[in-house]
C-alpha cells in the first residue's frame, strides 16, 4: 500500500482569462519512507497538486489515494478525518495556532487524531531544539523556530504522509538548510513519506526523488522517482 | 494628490461594504437615539413654555385663597383699591368627547400674554362664547356644543374662553380661582393684609412650575439617550479601529510613495467627517421618526404624572437638527480620534500586520482594568459623599464605566481558567483562541455589558417599583366608589344623600400651601378604619392615628419627609394657619410630584373653614347599586364617578405609560449592542480565516469550525450576561435608593425578579446568536473555498 497514489489526476480553474488547466492527467506514487521533491515554476500546479493530495481540494478527474483510502469517495468530514489521521501538512507561512503555546501546538494534531504520545513529542521537541521554547507563543519565535514547531506538530501525529509546501521559503538559506535536515532526518527515521514542494533545485537534490511540473504536466521524474 | 489619496482610502470601503454599512449604521443609530430623545425633551419643554406663556403665570405673581376659591367681592375691593388684578377661573369639564381644563380669563385686565392676545383677535366672538384650543384638543373633543377655534398657543387639554363663558360651563356663577397680577403695584395701593387678609400673594415661580417638576423625567430620558449614544459610538469606534488595522499596509505604502503624513491624516479626518455628515442626516431622520412614534406615550405620561400639557404631535425644529448633527460630529471625533492619533504617531515603516498580540497584551488589559478601578473608586466616593440628582447620575455613569472597562479583564480571566480546565485539543484551542480574539471583540462586549446591565438595572427598578406600587394601590384605593361633586352645593347634597346609604362617606378636602419652602397640598383626613387599617406608614410615632385625629400633629408624604429631612417624633412642620405641628409619620405617595401633608378633619376645618369638598371616597357593600342611585338622583355623568377597579386601572395605566419609553429605549440599546457585536464579528470574519485555515488543514471540518465560532460568541455573550447581573443589580439599587429619592422623593425596596433576568438572558443569547449566525453561516457555506484561499494567498 503506497502512502500516496495519484492516478490520471486533472484539475482546472476558472480565471479572468477563461478556464485554466492546472493539472493534466497526472500520475504519481510515493511509498512509505520515501521523499519526493516537486519542483516547477510559479503557476505550474505544484500547490494545487499538494492541496489535492491533502484533500483540501478535489480533482476534476482521476483517483487520489492516501494510505490506501480514495479521497474522492470521501465527503468533507471524511477528508478532514483522513487529514487528522494520516496526513501532516507543513506550510510556507508555518500556520501555527497563535493562541496556543509551543507545547500545545506541538501536541495539537496528535491529540486531535487521538494519538498523543507524550514521550514521542518530548523526543521530537528535543530533536527539533524546541525544549527551551515550549511555553512561548508563536509570535515570540523566529521564522526558523516557528517552522520547526510546524514540523514537530505534523510529525507528532505519526502521519503516513507529510506534505510540505515551500517549508523553507520564508527562511534564510542557513536556517532553511537546518530545517530541511531535520525534516528529512525525522521523516526517514519515522518511515514517513514526504512530498516536498520547492523552487530550489539544491534542496530538491537532497530528496530521494525529484519530479518537475510544467504547465500541469509531470515533465520529468528524475532518479529515484516513482 | 488629495483626490488620489482619498480614492485609495475609500477603495477600502468599496471592498468592505459591510464594514461601511456597520460604521454608518452605528453612527446613524447613535444619532437617532440621542436626537430622538432630545426631540422629545424639546417638544415637552416647548409645551411647558406654551402653558406658562398663555397667561404669563410663570412670570407674574398671583393671589390665591387656601380653599381654591376667591369671593367676587374681594376682587372688586382689590380693583377699587388700585390693585392691578385680573380674575381667572379654572376647572375641569367634559366638552364633547374629551375631559378638558377650562380656563376663563378677562381679556381686558389679564396680563399681556398669548391668551389675551388670542381673545383680542376676535373680542366679539370671545365674549359671545367662543373658545380657543390646541388643534389636538379639538381633535379629541370632536363635535361640541360650544364654538371652538384652533390655536397653537393654547396648551393641549386646555380650552381658553371668557371667564363668564367658563363660569356658565362649570355652573360656577361668580366664582374665581385666582387673581393674576397684570402689572406692578402702584405705590399708593393699600397692603393686601388690609384688603384681603385671607388671600396669599404667590410670587412668580413659587408655584409648581412644570419645567421644574418634570426636570427629573427629562434627565432620565437624557441619561438613556446618552447611554444609547455611547453604545452606538462603540460600533463606530470598533469599525474605525478595525478599518485602521486593515489599512495599515496601505498607510505604509502611501507614505513610502511620498504622501506627507499631514495630508494622510487630513484625508482620513475628511473621510470620517463625510461619513459623520451622511450618517448624521440619516440618524436625524430616524431620530425624528423615533420621537414621533414615542411622543404620544411620553405626552400621556407627562399629562398623567404631572398634568403637563404636551401635544402628541412633533414639530420640526432646525436648531434640534443642528444640535444633533453637532453631537454626531463630536461623537465621530471621539470614536475616531484614537485612530487619527495612532496614524499621526505611526512610524513610516510600521509593521503592516495587525498588532493582535500587542492588543491582547496584559499591559493593555491592566491599564483598562486600572481605569475601571478608578471609576469604581469614583462610584464609591459618590455613593458615600455625593448628593443631588447630578451626583446620582454621576454615580450611575461611574458604575457603568467601571463595569464596562473591567469586562475584557474579567472575560480574559474566565477564559484563562476555562483553558486550564479544558481537556481535549479542540477545547483547549477554543478557550485560548477566544481569549486571543478578545481584544478585537472587547468593544462589542463592553457595549453588550452596558446594554445588559442597563436593562437589568432599569428592569429591576421598574419591576420593584411596580410590585411596590400595586401593593400600595391595593392599600390606598380601598374605597369602593369615588365621586367628584361639580359644586359645593352638590357636595353638601351628596353628603346628605350618601350618609344613610353607605358604610362610610369620606370627604376629601384640600388646600394649596407652602410647606418647608416647597409647593405643597394639605389634605383633611376623617378618622376612619379605612385609613387606620390600610395606610402603610414610614416610621410612625406610637398611637399615630389617635394623635392625628386629635389634631396633635401632621402626617407628611414620603417626598416631603425625605426632601425636608423630617423625623417623625422629633421634627416639627410649620403649617400655615396652625403654626408648628409635630410630624407623626410619613406615607408613601407614589406618582405625586408635590409635597403633601395630612391633618385630622377637625383641625383642618378650624384652620381652613371655607374649603370645598373636592371628592368623596365611599365605602359600600354594593357599589353598582350606589352608582345607579347617584346617577338617578343627581344625574352625575360617569366621568364624575369612578369605582375602585377604574381607579386602579387608571393608576396602573399611568404607571405603565411612564415606563413605556424607558422600556423602548432599553430594547433599542440592546439592539444597538447586538449590532455592535454583529459589526465586530462580521469585520473579523475575514481576519479569522487566517486563524481557522490551519485547523481545517489539520482535520476540522468547516461545519465544526462554524459551530465553534458560534459557540465562542455565545460563551462570551453568556459570560457578559453573568457579569452584567451584579452590575445591573447595583444599578437598580442606585436607581431605587439614590436617583428615585433625588428625582421623585421616594425610596423603594429592591426586589429580585429571576424570571425577568432569565428572560433577558435568553433575549441576549438570541441577539448574540443572531449577530454571530451570519458570519458563522458564511464560513460554513463558503467553507473549503474560503479557507483554501488563505493557503493560496501565501504564495
Amino acid at each position: 500500500m503506497s502512502a500516496l497514489e495519484l492516478e490520471h489526476v486533472s484539475k482546472s480553474f476558472d480565471s479572468a482569462e477563461g478556464r485554466v488547466q492546472v493539472l493534466r492527467d497526472l500520475s504519481l506514487r510515493l511509498e512509505a519512507g520515501q521523499s519526493l521533491a516537486l519542483t516547477g515554476e510559479s503557476g505550474s500546479g505544484k500547490s494545487t497538486l499538494l492541496h489535492i493530495a491533502a484533500g483540501l481540494e478535489q480533482a476534476d478527474q482521476g483517483r487520489v489515494l492516501v494510505a490506501g483510502q480514495e479521497i474522492g469517495a470521501l465527503g468533507e468530514a471524511g477528508r478532514a478525518a483522513l487529514r487528522r489521521g494520516h496526513v501532516g501538512l507543513v506550510f510556507q507561512q508555518f500556520n501555527l495556532i497563535p493562541s496556543l503555546n509551543v507545547a500545545a501546538n506541538l501536541a495539537f494534531q496528535a491529540r486531535l487524531s487521538g494519538r498523543e504520545d507524550r514521550a514521542h513529542i518530548r523526543d521530537l521537541a528535543a530533536a527539533l531544539g524546541l525544549e527551551g521554547l515550549l511555553q512561548r507563543y508563536p509570535e515570540q519565535l523566529s521564522g526558523g523556530q516557528q517552522q520547526r514547531v510546524a514540523i514537530g506538530r505534523c510529525l507528532a501525529a505519526r502521519p503516513a504522509l507529510v506534505l510540505a509546501d515551500e517549508p523553507t521559503g520564508n527562511l534564510d538559506e542557513a536556517t532553511g538548510e537546518r530545517v530541511l535536515d531535520l525534516m528529512l532526518g525525522l521523516t526517514r527515521a519515522e518511515g514517513v513519506a514526504l512530498l516536498l514542494v520547492t523552487h530550489s533545485p539544491r534542496l530538491a537534490a537532497r530528496c530521494d526523488g525529484r519530479a518537475h511540473l510544467r504547465a500541469g504536466v509531470l515533465a520529468s521524474a528524475l532518479d529515484g522517482a516513482p | 494628490m488629495i483626490r488620489t489619496t482619498l480614492a485609495a482610502l475609500l477603495s477600502h470601503w468599496l471592498r468592505s461594504p459591510l464594514q461601511l454599512v456597520m460604521l454608518l449604521t452605528g453612527l446613524a443609530l447613535a444619532t437617532a437615539l440621542w436626537s430622538g430623545v432630545q426631540a422629545l425633551n424639546a417638544e415637552a419643554r416647548a409645551a411647558y413654555a406654551t402653558a406658562e406663556g398663555l397667561l404669563a403665570d410663570g412670570g407674574t405673581a398671583h393671589l390665591e385663597h387656601p380653599s381654591g376659591q376667591i369671593a367676587p367681592a374681594q376682587f372688586v375691593a382689590l380693583r377699587r383699591a388700585g390693585w392691578p388684578v385680573s380674575p381667572v377661573l379654572e376647572g375641569r369639564a367634559q366638552i364633547g368627547a374629551a375631559r378638558v381644563t377650562l380656563l376663563g380669563i378677562d381679556p381686558f385686565s389679564a396680563p399681556a400674554a398669548a391668551g389675551p392676545a388670542l381673545a383680542a383677535s376676535d373680542l366679539g366672538g370671545f365674549f359671545g362664547g367662543l373658545g380657543y384650543a390646541h388643534p389636538q384638543t379639538l381633535q379629541d373633543i370632536g363635535a361640541a356644543d360650544m364654538s371652538l377655534r384652533p390655536a397653537q398657543a393654547v396648551p393641549v387639554g386646555v380650552v381658553l374662553a371668557d371667564i363668564a363663558t367658563v363660569q356658565a360651563l362649570l355652573q360656577a356663577d361668580g366664582q374665581i380661582t385666582r387673581l393674576a397680577l397684570s402689572g406692578p403695584l402702584p405705590p399708593t395701593a393699600p397692603p393686601l393684609v388690609a384688603l384681603a387678609p385671607n388671600l396669599r400673594l404667590v410670587a412668580p415661580g413659587e408655584g409648581a412650575d412644570l419645567a421644574g417638576l418634570t426636570d427629573s423625567f427629562h434627565l432620565n430620558l437624557t441619561a438613556f439617550g446618552l447611554l444609547a449614544f455611547a453604545v452606538g459610538l462603540f460600533i463606530v469606534h470598533s469599525a474605525v479601529g478595525l478599518a485602521f488595522e486593515q489599512r495599515r499596509a496601505m498607510f505604509r505604502t502611501l507614505r513610502a510613495l511620498g504622501l506627507p503624513l499631514r495630508h494622510l491624516t487630513a484625508c482620513l479626518a475628511a473621510e470620517m467627517a463625510v461619513f459623520a455628515l451622511f450618517a448624521g442626516a440619516l440618524g436625524l431622520g430616524l431620530g425624528y421618526a423615533l420621537a414621533a412614534a414615542l411622543l404620544p406615550d411620553v405626552a400621556l405620561t407627562l399629562r398623567g404624572l404631572y398634568g403637563a400639557p404636551v401635544p402628541g404631535a412633533l414639530q420640526f425644529d432646525p436648531l434640534w437638527a443642528l444640535a444633533g448633527m453637532g453631537m454626531t460630529l463630536a461623537g465621530t471625533a471621539l470614536a475616531g480620534g484614537q485612530a487619527l492619533w495612532r496614524l499621526w504617531h505611526m512610524p513610516a515603516l510600521a509593521p503592516a500586520q495587525p498588532r493582535a498580540w500587542a492588543l491582547a497584551s496584559q499591559a493593555a488589559l491592566r491599564g483598562q482594568g486600572l481605569a475601571g478601578l478608578g471609576f469604581a473608586a469614583g462610584a464609591v466616593g459618590l455613593w458615600a459623599m455625593g448628593s443631588g440628582l447630578v451626583a446620582g447620575f454621576g454615580l450611575l455613569a461611574c458604575v457603568l464605566l467601571a463595569a464596562a472597562l473591567a469586562v475584557p479583564m474579567l472575560l480574559s480571566l474566565a477564559l484563562r481558567m476555562s483553558e486550564r480546565l479544558a481537556r481535549g485539543p479542540v477545547a483547549q484551542w477554543f478557550w485560548a483562541d477566544s481569549r486571543q480574539s478578545l481584544p478585537r471583540l472587547s468593544l462589542a462586549m463592553m457595549a453588550l455589558m452596558l446594554a445588559l446591565s442597563a436593562n437589568i438595572g432599569v428592569g429591576t427598578m421598574v419591576a420593584s417599583f411596580r410590585a411596590t406600587f400595586i401593593t400600595w394601590l391595593d392599600l390606598r384605593l380601598v374605597a369602593e366608589v369615588n365621586v367628584l361633586p361639580r359644586s359645593q352645593s352638590e357636595a353638601l347634597a351628596l353628603q346628605e344623600f350618601l350618609t344613610p346609604r353607605a358604610q362610610a362617606v369620606l370627604p376629601m378636602q384640600r388646600v394649596d400651601a407652602t410647606l418647608a419652602g416647597q409647593p405643597a397640598q394639605i389634605y383633611a383626613m376623617k378618622d376612619h378604619a379605612t385609613f387606620r387599617d390600610n395606610w402603610p406608614l414610614i416610621a410612625p410615632v406610637p398611637d399615630v392615628w389617635n394623635r392625628l385625629a386629635a389634631g396633635d400633629g401632621v402626617l407628611v408624604n414620603e417626598q416631603l419627609y425625605r426632601r425636608a429631612g423630617l423625623q417623625p417624633g422629633a421634627s416639627w412642620l410649620d403649617v400655615p394657619g396652625l403654626g408648628a405641628l409635630p410630624v407623626l409619620g410619613a406615607y408613601p405617595d407614589y406618582g405625586n410630584p408635590l409635597a403633601q401633608a395630612v391633618l385630622g378633619q377637625e383641625i383642618f376645618a378650624r384652620a381652613y373653614p371655607e374649603t370645598p369638598i373636592r371628592q368623596f371616597a365611599i365605602r359600600t357593600a354594593d357599589a353598582p347599586a350606589l352608582i345607579d342611585a347617584l346617577q338617578d338622583e343627581f344625574g352625575l355623568p360617569l366621568g364624575q364617578i369612578t369605582d375602585q377597579a377604574q381607579a386602579k386601572a387608571l393608576s396602573l395605566a399611568i404607571f405603565e405609560r411612564t415606563f413605556l419609553i424607558t422600556g423602548a429605549l432599553n430594547i433599542l440599546t440592546l439592539a444597538v449592542a447586538a449590532l455592535a457585536l454583529f459589526a465586530a464579528l462580521s469585520t473579523l470574519a475575514g481576519m479569522r480565516l487566517v486563524q481557522l485555515a490551519p485547523l481545517w488543514a489539520l482535520g476540522l471540518t468547516p461545519r465544526q469550525l462554524a459551530g465553534l465560532e458560534l459557540a465562542r460568541a455565545l460563551v462570551l455573550g453568556a459570560l457578559v450576561m453573568v457579569l452584567a447581573l451584579p452590575v445591573g443589580l447595583a444599578l437598580a439599587q442606585v436607581l431605587l435608593a439614590v436617583i428615585n429619592v433625588q428625582a421623585f422623593g421616594w425610596r423603594l425596596p429592591l426586589q429580585a425578579f429571576p424570571a425577568d433576568w432569565a428572560r433577558l438572558g435568553l433575549w441576549a443569547m438570541l441577539a448574540v446568536l443572531a449577530a454571530a449566525a451570519l458570519p458563522a453561516l458564511r464560513l460554513w457555506r463558503q467553507g473549503p473555498q474560503a479557507l483554501l484561499r488563505v493557503f493560496a494567498l501565501e504564495r
